[in-house]
């Protein structure tokens, strides 16, 4: 099928002052496809499927808008947590800001370094993971990313990784448009928590491809920063193996936009994968999570739980698909979406999807939509809660079932606290 | 404690005058019950008194201890001393018990300029005050009211009060959908609230929950207004005969 010259046009003009980086002969292989894929899709447009509820136009510009930098009064995310630190400024890798690149049971380094090497793990993964993950749903960006993306992080877990690793993305530029291309792999047995935080840039494009071997365990909680202007758009593919764990926890508040998109393969029996989000949004803010789960493999666990506050204007979208192939029998997948609409003038957008070709499976998806409640916001003030707190109480609350899928609790408390405080800096009373 | 002068009262939304011209004095230290047919305007009257949107005030005047409640925020009601015990308490789900508890205690405080509860004083209090009302740990954890039984709810209620310790304790027919024993256990909570300081409004419609907690005054509530207000005795009549003399006596 012919691309329609618009797309062409626009997909050509945003490649034109980007250079391909040099590397291995894998790598420039693997890269020269992903234009190429890139430019067979071309970039989004309005009219297709999954892009109805958000405008790419901010993703798709040449250059990136400007975005302030917001000088935030709260203690850095995750501060006191024991983590191995990875800056990234503007999308730069910084290291003496970082800590040194080891850790026991980790093989971990830069993505220029190992795209560098001509015999390397991460050539099985680098790119292939976004490739699969193309149909049947084009997702341009990735494929961007993956041409063009020369900074990031490839990690090899093999075995119980002690502490988290936590990756730092600072914006200190207006201006700037950062990509950074993550590879990761959790070989069998092995347990790692990968920690993101920040907006990273003033247009963020990022690419994680997580492959979780049989027995593994992936843990994901990352925090998109504060800025208000900012735009983002990232992918996490993951492929899971059998009795694997892949858990990733989304918090954003804030953002002009922001698109996560999540690609989840089980191909091996008994796997586990849950996704959550929570996000917050007051004014000039659109978010939109894209998942699609498929099951290709026996008595497979999915969960997608996210949820949406908004106010003034702010607007939230949820497209999830829950694909349960043949002979994926004894599926259990579940899917939440849900929005509380502090005023009127949000506005939540939700596509939820299930696609079944296997007949012993419980799957289940439900999205609403709703204001606050006034019988229990009554009830809470009656006990001498301010209406404030009280409004603040049940957002919380509302909020709770995404937040309850973080499994550490020193990371769910850190979560939690910048949640009560977005809250409480626009508290009325 | 309560005086309630005159008042009159309508839907927010419609043109359904619900309370015709109620006049209630409870002084300080009393228990006064209030009873009456279904649809007469009791639960209105206490959701009025707390603050609860929907309600229009046409006519007449409601004080705690000389302030206007009408005047007041729901929540500033609750500062001021005022506590109603729901007659259906809402269930809350994701807001745990305590941390529910704990938020309204301290609320309370600081508005009344007292200095708030440490999480240990707290935990001993509720502790105590809940293990008399026969409500576990475990429900204490649970979101507020949620997955509770009726009984449960109404017990919750009362724990709450206790925690709380109000002036003015408003109970809508916290003895419904209680068995036996959790009346006798409700009604000593209450009973062990009772002080000089202290008042209940304790609406019901069965004699049996005043036979343990013995109201100083017994009102009758029909049609929006109180009609007739005596002692003891009255509820006893209602019990016997129901509300069809009473009523054509006032008539
Ligand atoms: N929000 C409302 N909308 C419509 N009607 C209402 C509303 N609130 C109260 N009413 C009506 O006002 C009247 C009084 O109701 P209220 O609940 O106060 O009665 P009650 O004396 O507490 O009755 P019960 O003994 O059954 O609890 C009823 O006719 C009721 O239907
Ligand atoms: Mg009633």
């Amino acid at each position: 099928m012919a691309l329609p010259q618009s797309k062409v046009d626009e997909t050509t003009a945003r490649i034109e002052g980007l250079t391909l980086p040099d590397g291995a002969v894998w790598a420039n292989a693997a890269r020269t496809s992903a234009l190429g894929r890139l430019q067979e899709m071309g970039l989004p447009g309005r009219r297709d499927e999954y892009w109805r509820f958000t405008r790419p136009e901010g993703l798709n510009a040449v250059e990136a808008a400007p975005a302030a930098i917001l000088k935030s009064d709260e203690p850095p995310m995750f501060d006191g947590i024991d983590r191995l630190k990875i800056v990234f400024r503007d999308g730069e890798f910084d290291a003496e800001a970082s800590d040194e690149l080891a850790l026991e049971g980790l093989e971990i380094e830069r993505l220029v370094d190992a795209t560098s090497t001509d015999i390397h793990w991460a050539k099985e993964i680098f790119g292939a993971l976004e490739a699969r993950g193309q149909t049947p749903v084009a997702r341009p960006f990735a494929a961007l990313n993956t041409a063009f993306a020369s900074e990031g992080i490839v990690i090899r877990a093999t075995k119980k990784v002690s502490k988290p690793i936590s990756l730092i993305y600072l914006h200190e530029s207006e201006v700037s448009d950062a990509m950074l291309h993550f590879v990761i792999r959790v070989e069998t047995g092995a347990d790692l928590t990968v920690l993101e935080n920040g907006p990273a840039a003033a247009r963020f494009n990022k690419c994680m491809e997580v492959e979780i071997a049989d027995g593994g365990a992936f843990h994901h909680v990352r925090a998109q920063g504060r800025d208000h202007e900012r735009q983002a758009v990232t992918h996490i593919f993951a492929k899971l193996g059998a009795e694997s764990v892949f858990k990733s926890f989304t918090l954003t508040v804030n953002g002009r936009l922001t698109r996560n998109e999540a690609v989840i393969e089980m191909t091996g029996d008994d796997g586990v994968a849950h996704i959550a989000g929570a996000a917050l949004g007051d004014g000039d803010f659109h978010h939109d999570d894209t998942v699609f789960v498929t099951h290709d493999a026996l008595n497979g666990e999915s969960r997608q739980v996210f949820k949406k506050v908004l106010r003034n204007g702010a607007v939230g979208a949820f497209q999830g698909k829950i694909l349960v192939k043949e002979g994926a029998q004894k599926t259990d997948g579940y899917q939440i979406s849900q929005s509380l609409l502090l005023d009127e003038d949000a506005q939540f957008l939700a596509k939820p999807e299930l696609e079944i070709y296997a007949d012993d499976v419980a799957c289940s998806h439900g999205s609403t939509s709703g204001a606050i409640d006034d019988g229990a916001l009554f009830y809470l003030r009656a006990r001498g809660i301010p209406k404030g707190i009280a409004q603040d109480l049940l957002t919380l609350s509302f909020l709770a079932e995404a937040i309850d899928e973080i499994e550490d609790e020193a990371i769910a408390a850190d979560i939690l606290g910048r949640l009560e405080g977005w809250l409480s800096r626009r508290r009325d009373g | 404690m309560l005086n309630i002068n005159n008042l009159h009262v309508k839907l927010e939304e419609e043109e359904k005058q619900i309370l015709k011209g109620v006049n209630l004095d409870v002084p300080a230290g009393q228990v006064h019950a209030i009873m009456g047919p279904n649809g007469s305007g009791k639960s209105t009257l206490s959701y009025v008194l707390s603050g609860r949107d929907g309600y229009e005030v046409t006519d007449g005047s409601a004080t705690l201890e000389g302030e206007d409640l009408l005047e007041m925020e729901p929540e500033e009601r609750a500062s001021a001393g005022l506590f109603l015990a729901f007659q259906y308490p809402v269930e809350i789900p994701g807001v745990g018990n305590m941390t529910f508890l704990r938020t309204a205690t301290n609320a309370q405080r600081k508005a009344r300029g007292e200095e708030e509860l440490s999480a240990a004083d707290f935990l001993k209090q509720i502790r105590e005050k809940a293990k008399s009302l026969k409500i576990d740990a475990d429900m204490l954890k649970r979101p507020v009211n949620v997955g509770f039984s009726g009984g449960e709810k109404k017990r919750n209620e009362i724990l709450q009060m206790a925690m709380l310790e109000p002036k003015m304790c408003i109970l809508d027919e916290t003895d419904s959908g209680l068995d036996v024993d959790a009346m006798k256990l409700v009604a000593e909570g209450v009973n062990a609230l009772r002080s000089e300081g202290r008042s209940f409004l304790v609406i019901t419609h069965y004699q049996r929950l005043l036979d343990h907690i013995k109201p100083d005054v017994v009102h009758i509530m029909a049609d929006g207004k109180i009609v007739k207000t005596g002692g003891p005795e009255l509820a006893l009549e209602v019990e016997n005969n129901g509300y069809a003399d009473l009523l054509s006596e006032v008539a």
